[in-house]
């Protein structure tokens, strides 16, 4: 199918790609837009791994057309670091050796950024209801969910910090 | 120790929480041209015509290849070499390749795989063990002497007889053990590229990359001189992506006709096809012991339903039986394996390959030996563990053992002595142990070249290069490597630049299968590490004027013990060691001693250490669906030194949680041929709801032959806990389910059945009673 012009909000940015009205927003991200940290285990919405933002909440990548994704603020795994500054998700990640193999990690530091962004004081329930989408295969889940935790409690003391202040 | 025994963020976790790290299908090249392939949708059928004609003039195709175009057969064990990367004549599996395109992109690919003309003769298929001996002249391979056995094998050390003879109990049990898939997150994905020198370069998600090189230039008849192998970061193996695959051939003689770059990208569908995952598993097992539990005698029979093609299940074969004998006193011990062909996707490696279904079965059966002799069944298995620095029937030789050490653990966390007895009806506990190889003591092809090379360099900015064959498929080998030569030099890990699986610029390391990286790879970075530091010391010492025995490399000094302000800094070392020395290098390799007896197949199972592991399950029977929650597991190993112990910690929860989801959820089950279930929705994948909470513990013993003690951890947990978790089912219902997964319905059967039995036993005990009474 002929590719048409698409203008994406991607990660503050706003891109004019060609792309085909029968792609997904995974296949553009990845295809169009080289933003290749968001990844694919399935392309059925079964796995998580394509798991970005719009507006802030989870989406499946796979499961949403490019074209229904243009008056959207879209962000990626590329986008959760400020300036090589580390969301706290991403430092915790690192160092809880919440990452083996990597290959499903984008998708669920961006389902448990949501939740940090909307609940500082997420509980183990919820940190399970907000990340239960997301299928890992090295990690048991344990050193993740320690990762989302230790996150959250650094985030806190950030805000007590600005609170303080 | 500065490094070693820290946990230091994994050296390319900041890549992986980034997306900066780029995966094969995350590549791309100028001009990457792609490759879809068809694949049989029989479980067995002779191809009677196959005509490409139609694909081939499909406007954006570039080339059509089937099997006529790789004729050589491969196989990763020389002697069982039964596969092309095509079907000729014939297909044996639902899944297996045909034919496959090259197109300027996926779609037309995939569009031009719909013009490929197949004419198929379909032909009786065998679908499980029972059909494979009950037809044997439905043959899968015409070259196989009698019927579908791939392999035999018949060994046994000691009289067993005699101990079956001498036992005062003697069990006899049959167990299955159902098929499993890997299901890495990543799809296998490859590129491959050719300059007009014909030199081509593959970069595939393997987990052995010198493997992959071997047979990728055999079958495209290229000397391996002009094949690069490179591995990516690999998105998951356990055993998955331990030999080449179709794409891997067709991506690289694609590139050798077109000069381009080709790249392939499964569908999960096709890595479902792949496989190479556990071989489902029969096996009688026979058991002798004293009153007091001491055994006397083992016999164990296996028979593997392999699949269609022979992958590792040599090797496969022979560990169901070799490794049974590593955790306990057994004096007699007689193995009978068979491996047969099936129409279905090969079987191969999984984590923990081919001792897992064995120590399920074995673990279960003293069980119920424990129950029959009233024995604690911690307590049991702590009395007959083997002892370190021993020797067992079979001729292996078993170093630093922890078993004991990692009962007590587990014993102790889960509250075993008070809670065990004090568990309403559908609530148990169960207990079992399991032993695994650090590293296999034989290459998968006849050599006597190490099994792992390692070179380091250092350039005179102090910047230290550590290069490497081996492949990081998450475990964190890389982050060894780091640590091992930043203990050694005196620097920090983030100061070491790491290269490895690149067949071209690394060393040979065999690969990262049987748990062999941390130990083999490990050693050799630290002999080529220790080679550098001692040119260092020697131009320290030069300019300190003190003795290099008395220096000391730390943080980025080297410094005098006895007078630490007598130091120089590690970039001047580094230069002054250069001048005196020319540019700095040095190589390190390792390989296992010589091990074994003297009998065909004792290279598999020798090991130059084994890990030991102990597990406690909780699980919560429903008593009304008969739902299956498994609640805890405490998981307790012996790792020799935990290098890391975050990164021990991950591998024995990511063990713990694969054995979890074999034991009660996942199972590779077909009908009439295909797949039943090729997703990930439908093969059930624990999620973070089901996965019980797990306490892994390492425990630490110290190898003497292990880089720091170390011994591995990857794969040796994931054994016990299946059977535990089955333990811990008997121990809720007092009923025994004997196959895995242990589903509802399987419950309920095993309920039925064990309350009829009881109801059987209650009225004859009664007649009893009325006759006795008369």
């Amino acid at each position: 199918m002929a590719k048409e012009l698409m203008t994406f909000h991607v990660n503050g940015e706003t891109r004019i790609v060609a792309a085909s009205p029968t792609h997904t927003l995974l296949e553009v991200l990845r295809e169009e837009l080289e933003l290749t940290g968001t990844k694919h285990g399935c392309e059925l919405g079964h796995c998580g791994a394509c798991t970005v933002l719009v507006n802030g909440e989870p989406v499946l990548a796979c499961l949403m057309l490019a074209v229904e994704a243009q008056d959207v603020a879209i962000t990626t795994v590329e986008g959760l670091a400020r300036d090589n500054t580390l969301h706290p998700l991403q430092q915790a990640f690192a160092e809880r050796g919440a990452a083996q193999c990597g290959y499903c990690t984008p998708g669920f530091l961006m389902s448990g950024a949501a939740l940090l962004a909307r609940d500082t004081h997420p509980g183990l329930d919820d940190i399970k209801a907000a990340l239960a989408g997301n299928l890992c295969r090295c990690t048991g889940y344990t050193k993740i969910i320690e990762a989302v935790e230790l996150a959250a409690e650094r985030m806190r003391e950030a805000e007590s910090h600005v609170a303080g202040a | 120790m500065r490094v070693i025994g820290r946990s230091i963020p994994k050296i390319d976790s900041y890549a992986k929480v980034t997306g900066a790290a780029k995966y094969a299908d995350d590549m791309v090249l100028p001009r990457m041209a792609y490759g879809r392939i068809l694949r049989s949708p029989h479980p067995h059928a002779s191809i009677r015509r196959l005509d490409v004609s139609r694909a081939r003039v499909y406007p954006g195709v570039l080339d059509v290849i089937t099997g006529a175009d790789l004729p050589h057969t491969y196989g990763i064990m020389p002697t069982t070499q039964d596969e092309t990367p095509f079907a000729i004549d014939r297909v044996r599996y639902v899944g297996e390749p045909v034919a496959a395109v090259c197109a300027v992109d996926e779609e037309t690919a995939e569009e031009a795989l719909a013009l490929i003309d197949v004419e198929y003769e379909r032909l009786p298929s065998i679908a499980s063990i029972e059909e494979a001996l009950a037809h044997p002249e439905n043959q899968l391979h015409d070259e196989v002497g009698r019927g579908n056995v791939m392999k035999e094998v018949h060994l046994e050390f000691g009289k067993v007889d005699e101990g079956f003879a001498e036992a005062d109990l003697v069990r006899e049990d049959t167990y299955f053990f159902e098929g499993t898939t890997h299901a890495p997150m990543e799809e296998h994905a490859c590129v491959a590229d050719c300059h007009a020198d014909g030199k081509v370069t593959l970069w595939t998600s393997t987990q052995t990359p010198h493997y992959v090189h071997r047979e990728v230039a055999k079958v495209l008849g290229i000397p391996l001189s002009r094949l690069r192998v490179i591995t990516p970061p690999v998105g998951g193996g356990f055993g998955g992506k331990c030999e080449p695959f179709a794409h891997d051939f067709a991506a690289s003689l694609f590139a050798l006709r077109h000069g381009r770059p080709v790249k392939f990208t499964l569908s999960r569908e096709e890595v479902f096809y792949c496989h190479r995952g556990r071989h489902p598993v029969k096996m009688i097992l026979k058991t002798g012991v004293k009153r007091d539990g001491t055994i006397t005698a083992v016999h164990l029979q296996t028979i593997l339903d392999g699949g269609a093609y022979a992958s590792y299940g040599l090797a496969t074969v022979y560990y169901t039986g070799a490794l049974l004998t590593v955790t306990y006193k057994i004096p007699r011990y007689k193995f009978d394996g068979m491996r047969l062909y099936t129409n279905k996707p090969a079987c191969g490696p999984k984590r923990g390959h081919g001792s897992t279904q064995p120590r399920y079965a074995f673990e279960c059966q003293l069980d119920r030996i424990a129950e029959q002799l009233d024995l604690d069944p911690a307590e049991y298995r702590h009395r007959i563990a083997i002892e370190p620095y021993s020797e067992t029937v079979n001729g292996l030789r078993v170093t630093t053992c922890g078993l004991r050490e990692c009962v007590d653990s587990v014993v102790e966390a889960s509250g075993w002595k008070e809670r065990r007895h004090r568990m309403p009806e559908g609530r148990g506990l169960g207990i079992a142990i399991s032993s695994y190889v650090t590293g296999a003591g034989k290459a998968i092809y006849w050599n006597d070249m190490p099994h792992s090379g390692v070179i380091v360099t250092i350039d005179r900015g102090g910047g230290v290069a550590v290069l490497c064959g081996s492949s990081d498929i998450g475990q964190g080998s890389d982050t060894m490597l780091a640590a091992v030569v930043a203990e050694e030099l005196g620097i920090e890990p983030l100061d070491i630049q790491v290269y490895t699986g690149d067949t071209a610029l690394t060393p040979v390391d065999l690969g990262s299968y049987s748990s062999r990286v941390t130990f083999m790879a490990g050693n050799a970075a630290q002999q080529a590490a220790r080679k550098l530091r001692a040119l260092l010391f020697e131009a320290a010492s030069q300019a300190l004027d003190v003795p290099p025995e008395s220096l000391e490399a730390a943080d980025r000094w080297i410094v005098s013990a006895d007078d630490p302000a007598r130091r120089i800094g590690f970039v001047e070392a580094a230069q002054r060691a250069e001048a005196a020395h020319g540019t700095l290098s040095a190589v390190g390799s390792y390989k296992p001693p010589r091990l074994g007896g003297a009998f065909k197949g004792a290279g598999v199972g020798i090991s130059p250490a084994y890990s030991y592991t102990a597990a406690v399950a909780e699980v919560v029977v429903d008593p009304e669906t008969y739902d299956l929650k498994v609640e805890r597991l405490w998981v307790a190993h012996d790792c020799g030194r935990a290098l890391n112990p975050t990164l021990v910690e991950g591998q024995i929860e990511g063990s713990a949680y694969m054995g979890f989801g074999e034991a009660v959820l996942e199972e590779q089950v077909f009908r009439k041929g295909l797949h039943k279930i090729p997703s990930l929705l439908e093969y059930k994948l624990p999620t973070i709801y089901d996965t019980p909470e797990i306490t892994a513990m390492p425990v630490e013993t110290y190898d003497r032959e292990g880089p720091y003690g170390a011994k591995e951890a990857g794969e040796g947990p994931l054994n016990p806990v299946i059977p535990a978790i089955a333990n811990a089912v008997y121990a809720a219902i007092h009923a025994r389910v004997d196959s895995t997964p242990i589903t509802p319905d399987k419950i309920q059967r095993a309920l039925r059945e064990t309350r009829r039995a009881t109801a059987i036993l209650t009225q004859s005990g009664r007649e009893r009673a009325a006759r006795a009474g008369r």
